[in-house]
């Protein structure tokens, strides 16, 4: 497509200007770790490296690191296994209400994390009378990290159609054989796509978070809040987000590289 | 070998999805070691019914016989015969070798003695220096050999091919049926041949099963299907017919009913055509003349309103060329007329 002189330039300032506003406020913040003010002042006044020393050094915000890959390690294999399962079912086999539950299983990504929060918050203590805990938050946030799985799965399983699972059950394999040596092979990068986006949304999810956690289950998002407005506490936090932010990129990248080849990208 | 049992007997063999019946009432019996094709456009059932015999899909009514056992409810992986797939279904995660291995290992059959014989398998279609390639490294004609090989290793009763060479270009396609032909008398197992190519079902086959809307319209050998089609819908997929309604048959055959003639049967002459016992002339205008290199097509528009098609020998008696516009008579043998019958057969005679 050719476009005009005019109609380029404007196209390119609008561009820039997007990320600008994107990608500037995540620069303050990288800024301000190296920064010797406490409050997030801008411009900086000196440089210094005590941030990052003291919150590596910082206990809470350590354990919270650590709570937070815990849920993540489970929320992502509750929902590898699950997601596995409900694609097969749905993409394989036909049955009364297929659509309906295609339906409701992607609905959760699509839910404010607030219903989902205050829905489940209600439903574990006041239903089910369990106490919240680590646990809570790993099923909460299992129930919409199956869904960056499920699309994944379900895409590659389509793409793949049936004609190697017959071959399978044709040259004499059992249900069970077929799948360990030919479907779940071609699932394998479909799955580690899906994996990576379900531990990265688990990973930085708070609003869900904050209504199922027991007291004293505090993951890293929930800790840069409370420390967010604590004057000392404020540069450590940029450091934090700029960690989170690093650590964020690295499977969004390798699953959006991973995915290329289906014709459905996970939300 | 007559009291032997038939490979493959359908009885009644029926499948419908929703409101389509796709396989209608088939009843069949494929004898062992035969060449078997199931001839018929997409949408005929010809590819249904192989699926069925394969076990991908379950028949509304009706059974399906291997050998004598009733293997109507068994899952494939419980029955003795072996696909090669249309889109050749080659696992693209595993080597040739393992491939071919494949229906070996999920037998239990130890890794050495499994390999050596997928290399002999691989050997017998030529292609034992592919075996540690990815099936994504081959051109298709070398896939399709692999699936071949794949579905032999296992030593199946009955070897079902779902229009295996339709996705080759025509050169290697003729290659391949020789092979194939080849392959077959060698392993002496039964082949059932899916195609909607009706040049490859003759070349190929004993005998050929004419399918169409899920029925069996024609069942006969490659050279009774030519000579002798029973319907319309026969003698215009298999070959080329000049078909003759009933008015056109009252007018020029001086009989009712519908009539088929081959191309190849009928001459083009000038003047007052061919004298002769059983001979019919009849006069018409040069439409159209296609040189075909071997042969010539000739497109008459015959005066009793029938456009024919008539098909001569580029040899040596070919003296004259005809040309558009041309004032001819179209001559051809009683004998080679043939009455269609079947569902679409005349309609009866007005008084």
């Amino acid at each position: 497509m050719r476009l005009s002189r005019l109609s380029r330039t404007t196209l390119g300032v609008v561009t820039a200007l997007i990320l600008v506003i994107v990608y500037v406020p995540l620069f303050v913040v990288l800024v301000n770790s190296f920064s010797t003010s406490t409050s997030l002042t801008w411009p900086p006044p000196g440089f210094t490296l005590e941030w990052w020393q003291k919150a590596f050094q910082s206990a809470g915000a350590m354990e919270a690191v650590l709570t937070s890959v815990q849920i993540a390690i489970i929320a992502t294999l509750v929902s590898l296994a699950l997601g596995t399962l409900i694609s097969l079912a749905l993409q394989r086999f036909d049955f009364f209400g297929r659509d309906a539950i295609s339906l409701l299983v992607i609905l959760p990504i699509a839910l404010p994390g607030i219903i989902t929060g205050i829905a489940l918050n209600n439903f574990f203590r006041t239903i089910m009378g369990v106490p919240l805990s680590i646990w809570t938050v790993v099923i909460a946030h299992a129930t919409f990290c199956i869904v960056t799985v499920f699309n994944n799965v379900i895409a590659r399983l389509r793409r793949m159609g049936t004609s190697l699972e017959e071959a399978s059950a044709d040259l004499g394999a059992g249900v069970w054989t077929t799948f360990r040596l030919v479907t779940f092979p071609q699932l394998r990068s479909a799955l580690l796509a899906g994996g990576l986006l379900a531990f990265a949304l688990s990973f930085d999810e708070i609003i869900v978070t904050t209504f199922t956690a027991g007291s004293g289950v505090t993951t890293l998002p929930i800790f840069i809040l409370n420390n967010m407005f604590r004057p000392n506490q404020a540069p450590i936090v940029s450091v934090i987000a700029v960690v989170l932010v690093l650590v964020s990129i690295i499977p969004i990248y390798l699953a959006q590289r991973l995915s290329s080849d289906t014709e459905q990208k996970a939300p | 070998m007559t009291d032997q049992q038939p490979a493959i007997r359908l009885s009644g063999l029926t499948k419908e999805f929703g409101a389509v019946t796709a396989v209608d009432h088939v009843d069949l019996e494929i004898a062992a070691g035969e060449f078997f094709s199931m001839l018929g456009p997409s949408g005929s059932g010809k590819t249904t019914v192989l699926r069925l015999i394969a076990g991908f899909e379950q028949p509304t009514g009706g059974t399906i016989e291997l050998f004598g056992d009733d293997v109507t409810k068994r899952a494939p992986f419980d029955r003795d015969v072996n696909t090669v797939f249309q889109d050749y279904a080659l696992f693209p995660h595993m080597s040739v070798l393992d491939n071919v291995a494949y229906g070996l290992r999920v037998r239990g059959i130890g890794k050495s003695e499994r390999n050596e014989r997928a290399r002999k398998a691989l050997a017998a279609v030529r292609l034992e220096q592919m075996a540690d390639r990815k099936p994504s490294q081959l051109s298709g004609g070398q896939r399709q050999r692999i699936a071949l090989a794949r579905a032999t290793v296992v030593e199946p009763k009955v070897l079902l091919l779902d229009e295996p060479l339709g996705a080759l270009d025509l050169k290697l396609r003729e290659q391949m049926q020789v092979e194939l032909k080849e392959i077959q008398r060698d392993l002496g197992i039964t082949f059932i041949f899916v195609t909607h190519d009706q040049e490859e079902a003759l070349t190929l086959s004993d005998r050929v099963a004419v399918f169409n809307n899920g029925r069996i319209e024609q069942l006969g050998t490659p050279a009774e299907l030519y000579e002798r089609p029973v319907s319309r819908f026969v003698a215009d997929f298999v070959g080329t017919s000049n078909l003759f309604d009933d008015d056109r048959s009252r007018a020029i055959l001086g009989r009712g009913g519908q009539h088929s003639v081959r191309p190849e049967k009928m001459t083009v002459g000038a003047g007052a055509g061919e004298a002769g016992e059983g001979v019919i002339n009849a006069a018409g205008t040069v439409v159209e003349t296609i040189y075909l290199g071997s042969g010539i097509r000739i497109v008459v528009d015959l005066d009793a309103g029938l456009r024919v098609s008539v098909l001569e020998q580029n040899d040596r008696n070919r003296r004259h060329d005809e040309d558009r516009g041309d004032r001819v008579v179209v001559s051809w043998h009683d004998g080679d007329v043939v009455a269609l019958g079947g569902a679409d057969a005349a309609a009866p005679a007005p008084a």
